[in-house]
Formats: structure tokens, C-alpha cells, sequence
């Protein structure tokens, strides 16, 4: 076949424009604050100055890292588990029930997570929970319910019945099915739904704004915000603290790409 | 009904995606049933039907009765969804009849926060703004990911490598991103005199018409990667068999692109348009970082103005009524986008993989 010119010059332009900003954060995060003022800002600096990232290391972000991780692993822990449990629940259980329980996990995903932040905000409060790691991990959760039960049950029903049914020969019980049987055939769409929600919550901005308030309970985009605020002239710092806060989710892509990005479009691609 | 062995051979590929092999492997699985498919094409010309038949008879057997362990196993995410996300559905619908500053008491005073909210302009100017933001993303991204996504459905190997590179945008904070292009835009230390592109020198956020192009760009620059994936996956399932039918009869790529791949991405696209819409109803942390809503309010998208009009204003009864507004907007628009494609298109995500 011919080859494709116009695709590959638009997907490598794409590339370019890909790259650019994330080149530009890396190079600038690496430029003393007078290099900044004084040099082409899109070629990177001769002298590499790491002052930034001292500086941003010592601005807290060592607490804002661990209140972030605190969050992802309380979310998506919990999360998985109850996600993957339901769906046992809808693949394996009689219509009468899985139906209408498919249906009201399916009605979650059109619901617009932004309307809900009044209501959950009283909740909260009621639950004397404001301004808490905690607070953040609830609606996390239920809001990432749907799209995991989607994922994980859709990939449930690619376990073949037999399986099931020579468990029962065995006599086993269902907790026994569910941990021994499906759990290990479903592990890819766990691992994919466990890194993309890990994503969804390492990135979350909205809850931390309307549910937190002390410094101390910052999560690291929050943190990255009001440090943008701080040092605003300060560009070096600041592209500095977006590496820090980036590092830990890209070496999260790295580890598990192959079944976020599988697992993604598996469950949205048709 | 699928005979034993095609369950087995389904049962051997997870196990192979299981223990972790390498990407040539998953792949070359993949291309085993692209010839299935293939197969299935010429049984029957329609191969997404017949698919989809296959699914249903495949899925759990019939069991009769309701087992208590089913039950239990659902209660705690059914508890947990009922909780934090069904009861403020609910609860934005019932405060949005009261007055509440967010810390006093709430009390009921009836359509007060709705007559304020459909009388005031910023509430129209918003609602203006949104379905501004989602003609814009849509115009803009279809197209972009359709084409892209068709690229990178290539084996090329450098094309899997710029899948995943692609991805990274999707991976940063919108509080980073954010943060980023406003650095990057900044007449005199960022792209402008780094290129030594004097165009590109202007009050970016300042102008109320400029701004809007850099949302929009911003948000396709975040978020075209994502639709991208969905379309090379789509692209991926299309029997190679078509475009050999396509190539005998003379027809070339571009004739091909648009009389095969783009119908048979039909699903593909309620399901991107879908989720584009509806998340374009929401852009919030890009537009709070970058411009608060400004200059002026010419950014004050809904569900920005919610947020101000609640969090910053304290009248919590107008914000719920915004909210309502939201939800029933999001409603709408996810059933309109399904309607117009003829299709369920959230019941059919189904497998592909």
C-alpha cells in the first residue's frame, strides 16, 4: 500500500505539540531564576540549577505527596474491592436482580460530578468529616463505582461458565468462586481499573477545594494552585513543583500502561 | 451457542493477557480473531449483530433463584453509591427549595433560589457559555482523534510508541496543565519571544475572545488523546477482509477512509461524543486555575458560576438550582447524543479486547 503522508506528517505534528509543554516544564524547572529572565525560553540552560525542586521540597511538598497517596490508596483499595464484589454480583446472580443493579450503576455514569459538590458538602459536614483526608475518599469511591463495575463486570463475563460449574461440583461456595475463580481471570481489568482511578484521584481538584480547607490537608494539585499563587513570579519553582507532582503518576503509566490503555479502550471502544 | 473450544481458546487468551506477556504476543492473539471476525464477515456481512447475539448467549446461565451471597456481595457498593452519590442527586433537587449560606441553618423558602436563577444573566450567559464550550470541543476534537486514531490503528511499531506518548497529556493534573500554558503563553518569557513568533505575543487571558481559543486548545490538548485511544481500538476491529474487498474494486485510501472506516465507526462515535459532551458540561479546573472565569465573566461557564455563586457567594439554594440545571442538561444531552446515533450505545461497551 501507498504510503500514508498526510496521516504521518499530522500524527507527528501532533507529536510536536505533545511534547511541547512538557518540554518546556522540563527545561524551565531546570533554570535558575535569572537564567529564566535572561535566556531563550525554549532552549534549555547550560548551568542545570536544582534549586527549584530544593525549594519546592522544602515548601511542604513532601506532606502534600503523602496526603495524595493517602487519598489514591484509600480510594482505589476500597474502591476495587466493593466494585469488583458487585460485579460478581451482576455476572453471576439471577436477572431479577443484576438487571436493575447494572441499570442504577449505569445511570452513575451520566451523572455530572460537579452538580453534586452542595449535597456532599453537607454530607460531609453532617458527618463531621470537613476538612479531612477522609472526606475526600467517600465521594471519590462512589463517584468511580460506575465505570469500574462497567470495566470489571464486562471483563467477568469473559470467564467461561464451565469454570463456574465445575466449582459447584466441587462444591464450593460462592465467596470461594468469586475469590479463587474470578477474581485471578479478572486481575487485568482490576489492575486497569486500580490505575485509572488512582489517576482519577491523584488528579482530583474539585473535591480537596469545596471539602478541604487547612494547608496541612492540601492534596498536590490544591497545593500546586496555591503555590502558583505564592510564587508567581517565581516560574522555575513553579514548573519545578508540576515535575515533582507529575513523577509519581508517570511512573504509575509506566507500570501498568498495557492494561490502562487495553483495558480503556476495551471498555469504551465499541 | 459457542462450542467448547472457542471457550477455551477465550480462557487461554486471558490467562495469556494474565501472566503478563509482552505486547507482540497480546497482539498476535488479537489478529487471531480479526480472522474470526473475518470469517464471521463473509457468514454474514453484518459482523456487530451477530457479535452481540453471541455475547448474550455466553453471559451467566439462567440461575433461577436469588442467592443471599449475591446480595450481600452488592451491599456494600450499592451502600456506598446510594449514599455519596444517589442521595445528593436527590439532595440537590430538595435544597435547591431552600436558602442556605452554608454554615447557618437551611430553611425552605420554596422557588426563591429558582426565581433567582432563571431571572439572573449570569445564569443564561452560562448556560450560553456551556453549550458554547460543547459545539467548540466537539467541532474541534471529532475530527482531530477520528483522523489520528486511524493513524496510530497502523502496526507500524513507532506507531505504538506514539500511542504512548500521546497518552501523557492525559496523566497531568488539569491544575498542572493549566499552571503550564499560562507560563507558556506569557508574552515575553514564554513561546512567543522563544520562537521570536510575533503573533503569538498577545494578552492571551486578557482578551475575551483570545482566551476562548486557548481553552479550547488547552482542553483538545488534554483531552484528544483519550478520544484518539478509543478510536484506534475501534479502527483495530475493522476486518482487514473490507478494505481488500475496497482495494480490488480500486477504490483508494481516501475513498476508503470514508466509505468503511468512518461508517463502521458509527458506535464508536456515539460512545466519543457521548463522553465528550458530557465532560465538556463539566470543564471546571482548567477554567478556575486559568481564569477564574475571566476577564470580565466572558469564562463563567455553568458550572463555574455554581461553584462561585455557592462556595464564594454563600447561596447555596441558587448553586443547588444551577446544579439541577446540570443534571438535567447532562441527562438530556447523553440521551440526545444516544438517540441520535439510534443506539444504546452505554449498554453496547462491551468487550474488544
Amino acid at each position: 500500500m501507498r504510503r500514508n503522508w498526510i496521516g504521518g506528517a499530522f500524527g507527528w505534528l501532533w507529536l510536536l505539540l505533545v511534547l511541547l509543554p512538557i518540554y518546556f516544564v522540563g527545561i524551565t524547572s531546570l533554570k535558575s531564576i535569572s537564567t529564566y529572565f535572561g535566556s531563550n525560553p525554549v532552549l534549555p540552560s547550560a548551568a542545570l540549577a536544582f534549586e527549584n525542586f530544593t525549594a519546592v521540597l522544602e515548601a511542604d511538598f513532601g506532606m502534600y505527596l503523602a496526603n495524595s497517596v493517602l487519598v489514591a490508596l484509600g480510594t482505589v483499595i476500597p474502591l476495587v474491592l466493593m466494585a469488583f464484589m458487585a460485579s460478581y454480583s451482576i455476572v453471576r446472580a439471577t436477572g431479577r436482580f443484576s438487571r436493575p443493579l447494572r441499570s442504577v450503576f449505569l445511570l452513575g455514569l451520566a451523572i455530572p460530578v460537579q452538580a453534586t459538590i452542595v449535597p456532599i458538602y453537607l454530607l460531609i459536614i453532617r458527618l463531621h468529616m470537613y476538612d479531612s483526608l477522609g472526606a475526600l475518599m467517600l465521594p471519590g469511591i462512589a463517584f468511580g463505582l460506575p465505570l469500574s463495575i462497567l470495566i470489571i463486570s464486562n471483563s467477568m463475563r469473559d470467564v467461561p461458565g464451565e469454570l463456574f460449574e465445575a466449582m459447584d461440583i466441587d462444591g464450593c461456595s460462592e465467596w470461594q468462586k468469586m475469590w479463587r475463580l474470578a477474581f485471578p481471570m479478572t486481575r487485568p481489568a482490576l489492575v486497569t481499573v486500580g490505575v485509572y482511578q488512582a489517576l482519577m484521584s491523584w488528579n482530583g481538584f474539585l473535591f480537596p477545594l469545596i471539602l478541604t480547607q487547612s494547608p496541612d490537608k492540601r492534596t498536590l494539585p490544591l497545593a500546586l494552585w496555591s503555590f502558583q499563587g505564592e510564587y508567581a513570579t517565581n516560574v522555575p519553582v513553579v514548573m519545578a513543583a508540576v515535575v515533582l507532582s507529575s513523577i509519581p503518576i508517570i511512573v504509575l503509566y509506566a507500570l501498568g500502561r498495557r492494561y490502562l490503555v487495553g483495558g480503556m479502550t476495551a471498555g469504551a471502544g465499541k | 451457542m459457542t462450542s467448547p473450544s472457542a471457550r477455551l481458546d477465550r480462557g487461554e487468551h486471558l490467562d495469556r493477557v494474565e501472566s503478563g506477556e509482552r505486547l507482540e504476543r497480546a497482539e498476535s492473539v488479537h489478529s487471531g480473531e480479526r480472522a474470526d471476525a473475518d470469517e464471521r464477515v463473509r457468514d454474514a456481512a453484518e459482523p456487530r449483530p451477530a457479535r452481540g447475539a453471541e455475547r448474550s448467549s455466553r453471559g451467566a446461565p439462567g440461575r433461577e433463584r436469588l442467592q443471599l451471597s449475591h446480595v450481600l456481595f452488592a451491599l456494600p457498593a450499592l451502600g456506598f453509591f446510594a449514599i455519596f452519590a444517589l442521595l445528593p442527586l436527590v439532595g440537590v433537587l430538595v435544597l435547591s427549595f431552600t436558602s442556605w449560606n452554608g454554615i447557618g441553618a437551611i430553611t425552605f423558602t420554596g422557588l426563591t433560589s429558582w426565581g433567582e436563577v432563571l431571572t439572573r444573566s449570569t445564569t443564561w450567559h452560562g448556560l450560553a457559555l456551556v453549550v458554547l464550550m460543547i459545539m467548540a470541543t466537539w467541532v474541534l476534537q471529532t475530527p482531530l482523534s477520528i483522523l489520528l486514531g486511524t493513524f496510530l490503528a497502523g502496526r507500524q511499531r513507532y506507531r505504538n510508541v506514539l500511542a504512548v506518548l500521546y497518552f501523557l497529556p492525559l496523566l497531568l493534573s488539569s491544575a498542572a496543565i493549566a499552571i503550564t500554558f499560562k507560563s507558556l503563553l506569557d508574552p515575553n518569557f514564554g513561546l512567543a519571544s522563544g520562537l521570536n513568533m510575533p503573533f503569538l505575543k498577545q494578552n492571551w487571558l486578557g482578551d475575551a475572545t483570545l482566551v476562548w481559543i486557548v481553552l479550547l486548545v488547552i482542553i483538545a490538548w488534554q483531552f484528544i488523546p483519550f478520544h484518539t485511544l478509543i478510536y484506534q481500538g475501534a479502527v483495530r476491529q475493522i476486518p482487514q477482509t473490507m478494505y481488500e474487498a475496497a482495494q480490488i474494486d480500486g477504490a483508494g485510501r481516501v475513498r476508503q477512509f470514508f466509505s468503511i472506516t468512518l461508517p463502521q465507526l458509527k458506535y464508536t462515535l456515539i460512545t466519543s461524543s457521548t463522553l465528550m459532551v458530557v465532560g465538556a458540561l463539566t470543564y471546571f479546573d482548567i477554567i478556575f486555575v486559568l481564569t477564574q472565569g475571566g476577564p470580565g465573566s466572558s469564562t463563567r461557564i455553568l458550572p463555574l458560576d455554581m461553584y462561585l455563586t455557592g462556595f464564594r457567594g454563600n447561596e447555596m439554594g441558587v448553586a443547588s438550582a444551577l446544579a439541577v440545571i446540570l443534571v438535567v442538561l447532562g441527562l438530556g444531552l447523553a440521551l440526545g447524543v444516544q438517540r441520535l446515533g439510534g443506539k444504546d450505545a452505554s449498554a453496547s461497551q462491551t468487550e474488544g479486547a
